[in-house]
């Protein structure tokens, strides 16, 4: 997409390569799990994380098999039984206050790990997802001795040994949005993140040694989906958390029924972001662009389909268009890229694969003019006009920067067609006028509605879908009740201990 | 022209003629009244400030390097209007400025030549002796004499006045015109008054030959307040005839911001759109810092495109800038940064 006007030789919009140095980062050849405080070789076979941008091998990452299940899960029990129960509110927020400086301050390596390993720009990984993984850490650390406020009445318990399974789109900031509630709400954890993006996870253990946390109270182990499997099927977890995609979490929600494991899972999602004749038409041209090309579209909330009022639509898509090709689609390390790379060949195919069924199902493809790089996965933003509901693009998740315009002609109109989908996690609205927007906002069933923004994340605000896109909410008060129970709820079964996390003094 | 206006009743008020501008004719069509003024920029869609000043500050953490900076530098000072707007400007004041304009680094002849200096309008004649034969005389090739007028700053005087003021700067050599708007009529909603006077002063800026001397519209965006105002009064400017929308006085804080710059900017792009017509745009006071008017051209190109990074289409109304781009040229050139003692006051 640099190329716009390849006429003129050189252009000031061809900007110098201005990528960010690697050397911040000592990376290891070989990487095991983290258990009980200490990298350990797992029993699987061992794999390689490779950098989707290159395809180049950046670490050998350990496999877990269930036996390094056993042993990880064994460790968060034994943690919170014998530590990590045992300390005070304001005591485990201290770690998490410490853990959130050392993200901080080892911000840019974070950043150019992440970059590495995802595929994202660096300008994301340094601007968006590091700052709110400090965000969300400084935030649920005050909450830790502040539970009695978190809407479960006095004194509310801790759940135990917490399973989680993240993805690859947001590595580190998914990692941050489990872990963070867990440890402040007194749980310890055993976290899986996803086979083609381990390092940052990797990165952060060190930074846990770093805090001093106690060992055993994180947990992180490498695998693929039957690593996963194992950890969340374990009898010895008290709950599971969960995101990703639907299919996967259905699996869940069934393997875990009649078990007693509190269980949220945030799913998949078909965002529409609904554009109204009187939006501030260039502010919502931006928040189109982000909803959707926002880290390559892999976002479960990403507005994927474009819902504009017909009198707009041309002029929408023209400035659509337009605004497509001053974006820059290349190395994820230059700090000028807009657009990094997908972050695996098996999700590029997918990509491919519905676009290619939705140009058969006759919507019009337009695909931003940009020298794909040799190597490495990636895929041009992509716009798919004239749209019906019915058509697969419309439906499915497609995962990619691939938005699908729609119109509609009425407020009720649009309300139907955002809702007409199985999922239900973001919606956005844009219009000037602020009585519509409630209104709307009023009958669409997501679980977060942004108004004339989109993408925002803020560790206060609680997220969380409607319908297939899962259950439970992260983020904010409402957060930490999937850690939580109340202390009135009756049998603490759930646990293996009844010692409880916020009023030491007063339960003792 | 002022006063018929007043005390109407507002009937009469809405279905008064405007003066028949041509792009205003073309663009609102049939009759041009204050009415159908009024109806065309109210009917413009929003801004939202909290997204516009998320784009800004986004083209602002564009990291250029190199190649790039090395030209970005060069273009800075090829867009300066380099400027002195002080009471206390003397003849001899003016004729260093000149001086600098000519030559901004003597220890280096590749650095270019600033696009103009700017000046009130009695040191017109002393700016065009000065230059002498670096001097356009309207022409592409030399340095702009840019007069400010109509009663700058703060626009507070009659019509008849700041037509004197343009046309006797006209008169003197100015190749350009920057004028200000009458914000107080602008925030009443007399957007007509406003109208007919950019009119008249762009008359005022033609010369004998039938030619006419640019004329640069300042909309004083830090007294307009909303966005929405600077959309509307941008378009007001380009409707009445402005050949350029510039930002501010640099005697009103905030002055120039990227924001702003940046919403003209797509004013201009959408002008572009509807109409194939090219309007300028110049940023003027607050921008003192190399990295700062990087973030612009950034801004530009990335709105506009980058064939509006000339001097035709874009300017830097400042003082100070020069010097710190000087410096940072410097550094490219030597590895070494200098200090102020190594480039010339003015």
């Amino acid at each position: 997409m640099t190329d716009v006007n390849p006429q003129s030789a050189s252009r000031f919009l061809d900007y110098a390569p201005a990528p960010e140095s690697t050397s911040i980062l000592h990376l290891k050849p070989s990487y095991g799990l983290f258990i009980n405080g200490e990298f350990v070789d797992g029993h699987g076979d061992s794999f390689q994380t490779i950098s989707p941008a290159t395809e180049k091998t950046i670490a050998e990452i350990s496999n877990a098999d269930s036996s390094d299940v056993d042993a990880a899960v064994a460790a968060a029990r034994s943690a919170y039984t014998r530590t990590w129960s045992k300390l005070s509110g304001a005591d485990r927020g201290k770690y998490l206050f410490r853990i959130a400086r050392l993200v901080q301050e080892r911000a840019r390596e974070l950043a150019v790990a992440e970059s590495l390993d995802n595929g994202k720009p660096i300008k994301e990984s340094r601007d968006v997802d590091v700052p709110l993984v400090a965000a969300w850490f400084f935030y649920y650390a005050g909450w830790a001795d502040k539970l009695d406020y978190a809407g479960l009445g006095p004194n509310p318990r801790a759940l135990g040994v917490a399973a989680q399974v993240i993805p690859w789109n947001f590595p580190l900031l998914m990692l941050a949005w489990k872990v963070a509630p867990a440890l402040a709400a007194g749980n310890t954890v055993v976290i899986k993140p996803a086979e083609t993006t381990p390092l940052s996870a990797l990165i952060f253990a060190e930074i846990l040694q770093q805090a001093d946390l106690p060992a055993g109270v994180v947990n992180i182990i490498t695998g693929a989906g039957d690593t996963g499997e194992a950890l969340v099927n374990h009898p010895d977890v008290n709950k599971v958390a969960f995101t990703g995609s639907t299919a996967v979490g259905r699996a869940i929600a069934k393997s875990v029924a009649g078990t007693g494991k509190k269980v949220t899972l945030e799913l998949g999602g078909k965002a529409a972001n609904i554009v109204f004749d009187d939006a501030p038409i260039d502010q919502a041209v931006e928040g189109i662009v982000n909803g959707i090309f926002f880290n390559q579209g892999h976002v479960c909330c990403a507005g994927s389909r474009l819902l504009v009022q017909e009198n707009i639509h041309d002029e929408v898509v023209d400035r659509l268009k337009s605004r497509l090709m001053t974006l820059r689609l290349g190395d994820p390390l230059d700090k000028n890229t807009d657009i990094g790379a997908i972050n695996s060949r098996e999700q590029l195919e997918r990509i491919r694969e519905l676009s290619d069924i939705g140009e058969k199902e006759g919507a019009d493809r337009w695909t931003a003019p940009c020298a794909i790089p040799e190597n490495g996965f990636w895929f041009a933003p992509t716009i798919f006009d004239n749209v019906s509901t019915s058509s697969t693009i419309a439906r499915e998740e497609v995962f990619g920067p691939v938005l699908s315009v729609l119109t509609f002609r009425t407020p009720a109109e649009a309300i139907a067609k955002a809702n007409n989908t199985p999922y239900g996690l973001s919606a956005g609205i844009w219009s000037d006028k602020g009585s519509k927007i409630l209104a709307v906002a009023d009958g669409l069933r997501a679980g977060v509605i942004w108004a004339n923004t989109f993408n925002r994340f803020d560790p206060a605000s609680p997220f969380g879908g409607f319908k297939e896109s899962g259950y439970g909410r992260e983020g904010g008060r409402h957060g930490l009740a999937a850690y939580l129970e109340s202390a009135g709820w009756g049998s603490p079964a759930a646990g293996s201990t009844t010692v409880s996390t916020t009023r030491k003094q007063a339960s003792a | 022209m002022n006063a018929t206006t007043q005390g109407l009743p507002a009937q009469t008020f809405q279905a008064k003629a405007l003066a028949p501008a041509e792009r205003a004719l073309s663009m609102i069509g049939g009759d041009l009244t204050e009415k159908s003024l009024r109806l065309h920029l109210e009917g413009l869609a929003g801004v939202d400030a909290v997204g516009l000043e998320q784009r800004a500050a986004a083209l602002g953490t564009r990291s250029i390097k190199t190649t790039s900076k090395a030209w970005a530098l060069d273009t800075i000072i090829e867009l300066i209007d380099l400027t002195t707007l002080e009471g206390a400007d003397t003849p001899g004041k003016v004729r260093s400025l000149v001086a600098k304009a000519v030559n901004p680094d003597p220890s280096d002849a590749t650095t270019p030549r600033v696009a103009a200096v700017c000046v009130y309008g009695d040191m017109v004649p002393h700016a065009v002796q000065a230059l002498g034969g670096a001097w356009s005389r309207g022409t592409d090739n030399g340095i702009n004499v840019a007069a400010v007028a109509t009663a700058f700053p703060s626009g507070r005087s009659s019509l008849a006045i700041k037509i004197a003021d343009t046309s006797e700067a006209v008169a003197a050599g100015a190749d350009e015109i920057d004028m200000v708007i009458d914000r107080g009529a602008f925030l009443s909603g007399n957007f007509g008054l406003v109208f007919d006077q950019i009119v008249a002063v762009k008359e005022a800026c033609r010369r004998a030959d039938g030619t006419y001397a640019h004329l640069k519209v300042i909309l004083e965006t830090g007294e307009l307040n909303t966005y929405d105002n600077v959309r509307r009064a941008s378009w007001l400017a380009i409707l009445a005839g402005g050949d350029f929308i510039k930002t501010s006085t640099g005697k009103v804080a905030p002055a120039a911001t990227l924001p702003v710059t940046l919403l003209m900017l797509e004013v201009v792009r959408d002008w572009h759109r509807l109409t194939g017509e090219r309007i300028g745009v110049k940023p003027a006071g607050g921008i003192r810092t190399s990295k700062d008017a990087i973030k612009y051209l950034v801004t530009v190109a990335e709105t506009v495109g980058e064939e509006w990074l000339t001097p035709h289409l874009f300017r830097f109304g400042a003082s100070s800038l020069l010097n710190d781009v000087l410096l940072q040229r410097q550094k490219l050139t030597t590895g070494r940064y200098s200090g102020p003692d190594y480039v010339t006051m003015d």
